[in-house]
Formats: C-alpha cells, structure tokens, sequence
C-alpha cells in the first residue's frame, strides 16, 4: 500500500501520470471556458448536455458491441455521448420554441428522462452482459482509474484545442458575452460566435465526462470561473485565474483518486474545486465577504473619526480660547455610546490627533490633529455648501446628506468643489458653518 | 437637397408573428439631428434594431447612405439602451469603449497601444478619461451611458443610431450629450436618438419621427412637432390597428 501510494505521489507510474496531467489540462480548459459560459449565462448548458449523454454512451456500447467492435473504446463512446448531448439541446431549444413551457422547465424534463433513459439502457447493458460492460457506470461519477493512455492524451488534446479557441477569439467572444446586440450591429456573426462557444462547452463536456463523471461536469465548467470571480474585476486575470483553479482541482481530485482507487475521481475533484470556491469566497481580494466586511468596518471607523474631529474643531473654533474638552460634554454632540466614544478617543489618541489629561476625561487636538481636523471639516462644508448653492436642498436638512456623502468624497471631487466655490471661500480659504447663523460672515 | 443618410421604406417587424411596427417610411437626410418620439411600445428601439438587421423584418427596406446596412456597417455607430447589458461584467471603461474598434482591430489579433489611445480619446471627449481604470459598476448612471458613447464615438462612424441615451441621467450629463450631438452634427455627422422627454424636443432636434407602430409624422421639428401629432401618437389609441394585432396573437395561441 505505501509502497503504491509512493509511486503514484511520485508520479513514477507512468500510466498515472498521464492520466493526471490529462485530467488537469482538461481542468484548466473547463475553467476558461466556464467564464465564458457563466458571463453569457449558459452555465446550466453543459449539465444538460452531459446528463443528456448518457443514453449516447450506452447505445454506442450496445451498436459497437453488436457489431463486433471493442465496446469500450473512448472515442466511440464519446461519438456516441455527443450525439445524444446534443440531441438534447435541441430538444431544450425545441420545447422551449414550441411550447410556452420557460428554459428552466424544458432544461429540467430533457435532463431528467435523458438521464432516466440512460439509466435504463445501461441496466439492459449490464443485464445482456455482454463483452464486458462493466466500467461504463465509471461516466455517471467518473474515474480516472480507468483511463489508458490514449484516453488521457484523447482529453488533453482535445481540452487543449477548445483553450486555443477561446485565447484566439477571446474578443469577439468577450463582447458576445458582453452586449450582444452591439456585436450584431458591428456585423459580428452573433449566431456562429455562439455555436462556436457552444461547442467548445460541448467538447469539455464530453471529454469530461470519464474524468469527472456526467453528474458532476458541470461543477467543472461552474466553480472555477464563480471563485474567480471573487479575487478581480477583469476578464482576462479572471480567466486566468479560473484556468488555474481548475486545473489544481483535477489534479489534486484525479491524484486522490489514484492513490485511493475506490474513490470516485469526479468527486474528488468537485470537492477539491469546492473548497477553492470556499477560500474565495472568504478572502477574495476584490468580493471576498471578510474583504467586504473589512471594507465596511474601515469605512464605519473612518466616519467615527472624522466625527470626532470635526465636534472637536468646532468647539475650538467657536471659542478660541478653551484648552480642552471634557468627555461629558462630546459625549452630548452626537448619538455615540460611552463605549464607542471612549473606542474613539483612543484610536484619535494612537493616532496623535489628540492629548487628554491624567484622568483621561479632558481632550485637547494637538498640531497635527488640528490641520488634519481643519482639512476634515472643510471638506464637509465644501460639500454642505455645495448642496446648498447647487443642490436645491433645504439647508436644515443638508448635515445629514452631508454626512452620508462625504465620507466617500475623493479629491479630485473636494478640487472641483473648491473651484465650484472659490467666492465663497474667501481668504480663510475655510467656509463658515452653514449651521451657525451667520456667525463669523 | 442633402442626401440621404437613412431611408426606410415600407418597414414591418413582427415578434413571434405579432406585428410591432407596420409599414415604417422614412427618409433622414445627412447631418440632421433626428429625435424618435413615441410612447412605450411604440416599437422605437425595435425600429433601430431592424435597421441594424438585428432582428428579422417581416418586409421593408432599409438603405444607409444609399446601401444595404451590412455594407454600410462600419458608418454607423449604435448605442443600445444601459439596462440591456450586465454592468457587473468585469471590464473596465476603457475596455468597453475598445469593443467599438475590434472591428478595425480585426479578427483574432490583439488590441494594440493605437486602439487604446483612440479609445482614451474618445473617452476624454465624453469627459471621464479619468475613468478609464474604473470597473464598470463602479461608475454612476451618467457615466455608464457616457461610456457607451464613447464606443459609438470612438468607430468615427457618420450615422449614429442611439437608444434613449438621455434617459435617467443626470443634468451634467444630459448637458454633455446634447453638446457632442451639437459638435457631432457640426462636423457632418448624422444621428437618430430614441428620446423620452417631449418637452426638450424642439431644442435638441431639428428634425422628428412621430411613432407609434407606424410613422404618425416625420419633417422637420418645426412642421411636424405639434400638439395635433402629439395627439395623434400618443392621445388616442390605435384602436384598429391594436385589435388587428390582438386577434393575430389569439389566433396564434389557438393554433
């Protein structure tokens, strides 16, 4: 047993090596090609087509083995599995044409009795018992221990092919997936462009299926592209990135199952693929939850800062001759909790923004908290200023607005807001407080 | 006279054998500003794709400077309706503003330092070159319909069709727009837009189609822009036309 296990972690078997570089080529075609297919939201095309090859696989079997051929060889059963995968489809797109039943529907009957018939012609198959029928249940949930050679090199050269096809129409096919009817407009030959990744999806698909197992294709073509999605916002490191996905998935998922033949690869692999979608979920650097959260709480922390700041110049400002502010007294200037007031004051005091006294209930800002104060508070009455020349807003309500809009403002809006109102500021270059009364002006 | 931009004649479109537009007949001279007014499901943005040969016509004509519009293709600019894409699709501005050249970049080849700086201009002249970087959803309404102008602007097309580019944006915005279809028109081109807003007709356009189905009334804004063919299009019901096409869809759905 460990001795196997060697071998094969070794990669010193040549048969098993084949078979998982195969397999992991098809992983990173099914991931560049499930983007695709996801943005042009066709993803539940290839389950279809994959549950709808079953019937294929065993008639092949049953037509091969009647005419005196070798029932199981690969491209024979893939022939087979193509034809009735695709019969299939039309049958969807038929359904779909002719009667009033929606896409979900007509996916749903097809998928279902072209599985059930699969299903059924694979039981006569084993029952007939003839030359050998045993290793066709391997395309329900796949297994690589079954694989020769050749059907390796089968699966990656035709995976290969399907990659080219995507990188040299990358464009065309982006902007297929992106605006159809401006594609139709520049004279793009939207039908063909569609066949065309159509079946590149069918191909995958296909030559999946011994790998991965018809039930769980599709999770090849799906996952990899949906957890990528989770680290970027462009398409080609999104491509590249769900390519690299599923290739580490069929590797590690056909690698498992050859160490341990009894289970199926397909599985492995799904769950392989599984828990990468799990990690970028979690900590995807563009759409991530714990980055979103993150994200959120930075901005929440942020706005509590500039809060706190802004009370405090504008208690300064009013009058210039206090030292410090007690706690009391900022705890009354807005909703804030003793606790989170207290959380603030701390941070502001890391910060170096501000100096409190010995008992820590008296707070003054120090220079650099004052300048950092003055540019916060300018910028929020730029922006109130702003609503109020510009905006038709009633100034009573113009803080709240303000509140919830200047958090975000970046600078280049803060310069246009300057020039928007250079009258108003004056010399100060520092508008009054819109709330004050008139005071100062 | 000028010449002929855009002539339609005799134009029918039908979804699923239930007529949207009968018998549309126009011509758009060159270098006009053309605005299409309609209510909804007036078959307005139907019009445009047909011209486009996007969908199917049940009969009718359509010449783009003097030619069937898969010869003419690369003189016209479209800019379809916002809503009908996905703006989560992970493209940045610039990115959608290059699909306007891949025509000229040409088939399989790669986009090349040239293209992007066309398109880094045409997106300066809708006035968010600072944008370029920018994932698409993370741009405001104003700025996403900018963006599709500048994939129409950036083909240097001389007929531009435009669906609703008005529509739902803001005033700084709608400013921008109807300033380029000013300059747009100065340099000699021509452009039909699909426009909601009757009251702003007569300062953006010089020139309308009244429709509703079929054409209530095309000419210059002055002539044809008044109250009686508003009515007309938007006031009373098409009643025979309407109970034409509903007897064709039940017949339909009996069938």
């Amino acid at each position: 047993m460990s001795e196997h296990l060697w071998r094969v972690l070794s990669l010193q078997d040549h048969n098993t090596r084949v078979v998982i570089f195969g397999t992991a080529i098809l992983g990173f075609a099914a991931g560049l090609v499930g983007c695709l297919t996801l943005l042009r939201r066709r993803a539940l095309v290839g389950d279809a087509l994959a549950h709808a090859a079953l019937p294929g696989i065993a008639g092949a079997f049953l037509v091969a083995t009647a005419l005196g051929y070798d029932g199981k060889s690969l491209p024979l059963l893939l022939a087979g599995a193509t034809v009735s995968g695709l019969f299939g489809i039309v049958s969807i797109l038929l359904i779909r044409r002719m009667t009033r039943i929606k896409e979900d529907a007509a996916l749903g009957i097809v998928l279902s009795v072209f599985f059930g018939l699969g299903v059924a012609m694979l039981g006569i198959v084993t029952q007939m018992n003839r030359g050998n029928a045993a290793g066709l249940e391997s395309f329900i949930y796949g297994k690589t221990a079954t694989m020769t050679e050749s059907d390796a090199r089968l699966i990656a050269t035709a995976s290969a092919l399907c990659v080219l096809v995507c990188i040299a129409l990358l464009k065309e096919l982006k902007l297929l997936c992106f605006d159809e009817a401006f594609a139709g407009a520049r004279g793009y030959p939207v039908v063909l462009l569609d066949i065309v990744l159509m079946s590149v999806v069918v191909v995958v698909t296909i030559v999946g299926l011994q790998a991965v197992g018809l039930v769980l294709v599709i999770a090849l073509l799906v996952i990899p592209a949906a957890s990528a999605r989770f680290w970027t916002d462009r398409l080609v490191v999104m491509m590249v990135i769900a390519s690299l996905l599923g290739m580490t998935g069929s590797f590690v998922g056909a690698a498992v199952s050859a160490m341990l033949p009894r289970l199926p690869s397909g599985a492995m692999i799904v769950l392989a693929a599984g828990l990468g979608f799990l990690v970028s979920f979690l900590i995807g650097t563009q759409r991530g939850v714990l980055v979103r959260f993150w994200r959120r709480r930075q901005l929440n922390e942020s706005i509590d800062h500039q809060h706190l700041l802004r009370e405090l110049y504008e208690i300064f400002e009013h009058d210039p001759d206090r030292v410090s502010v007690p706690y009391e007294e900022l705890l009354e200037r807005r909703s804030w909790s003793r606790k989170r007031l207290r959380r603030m004051l701390e941070q502001a005091s890391r910060n170096g923004w501000i100096t409190e006294n010995v008992s820590k209930m008296e707070f003054a800002l120090t220079d650099r908290g004052e300048t950092e104060a003055k540019r916060l508070t300018r910028r929020h009455r730029l922006w109130e200023l702003y609503l109020i020349r510009y905006a038709d807003i009633a100034p009573q309500r113009v803080d709240r607005d303000a509140d919830a809009i200047e958090h975000v403002l970046e600078p280049e809006i803060v310069a246009e807001l300057e020039t928007l109102l250079d009258k108003e500021l004056g010399k100060t270059r520092m508008p009054d407080d819109p709330h004050a009364g008139g005071v100062g002006s | 006279m000028d010449p002929i931009a855009l002539s339609v004649d005799d134009l029918t479109v039908a979804y699923h054998r239930k007529p949207v537009i009968w018998d549309v007949e126009f011509d758009i001279p060159q270098g006009k500003l053309v605005g299409i007014v309609g209510p909804n499901g007036a078959g307005k943005s139907t019009l445009l794709k047909a011209i486009m040969d996007l969908i199917p016509r049940a009969s009718g004509r359509v010449e783009v400077f003097g030619k069937p519009y898969h010869q003419s293709l690369h003189r016209v600019g479209y800019v379809p309706q916002r809503e009908s894409v996905d703006w989560d699709f992970p493209v940045d501005a610039l990115d959608v503003v290059t699909m306007g050249l891949y025509r000229r970049v040409g088939w399989c080849l790669p986009i090349r330092k040239k293209h992007r700086d066309a398109a880094r201009e045409a997106l300066a002249r809708v006035g968010i070159a600072d944008l370029a970087h920018r994932q698409i959803s993370q741009l405001s309404g104003g700025q996403q319909q900018r963006t599709f102008l500048a994939r129409a602007l950036v083909q240097d097309a001389d007929l531009y069709l435009m669906d609703e580019p008005l529509a739902a944006v803001d005033a700084a915005t709608e400013a921008a727009i109807v300033e380029l279809l000013k300059q747009m028109q100065a340099d000699g081109k021509t452009a039909v837009v699909i426009h909601h807003d009757l009251q702003s007709v007569p300062d953006y356009f010089d020139h309308v189609v009244l429709l509703n189905m079929r054409v209530v009334a095309t000419g210059r804004t002055q002539d044809v822009f008044t109250n009686e063919n508003l009515q007309k299009t938007y006031g009373g019901r098409l009643t025979l036309l309407d109970e034409a096409t509903e007897a064709m869809r039940r017949r339909e759905r009996g069938i």
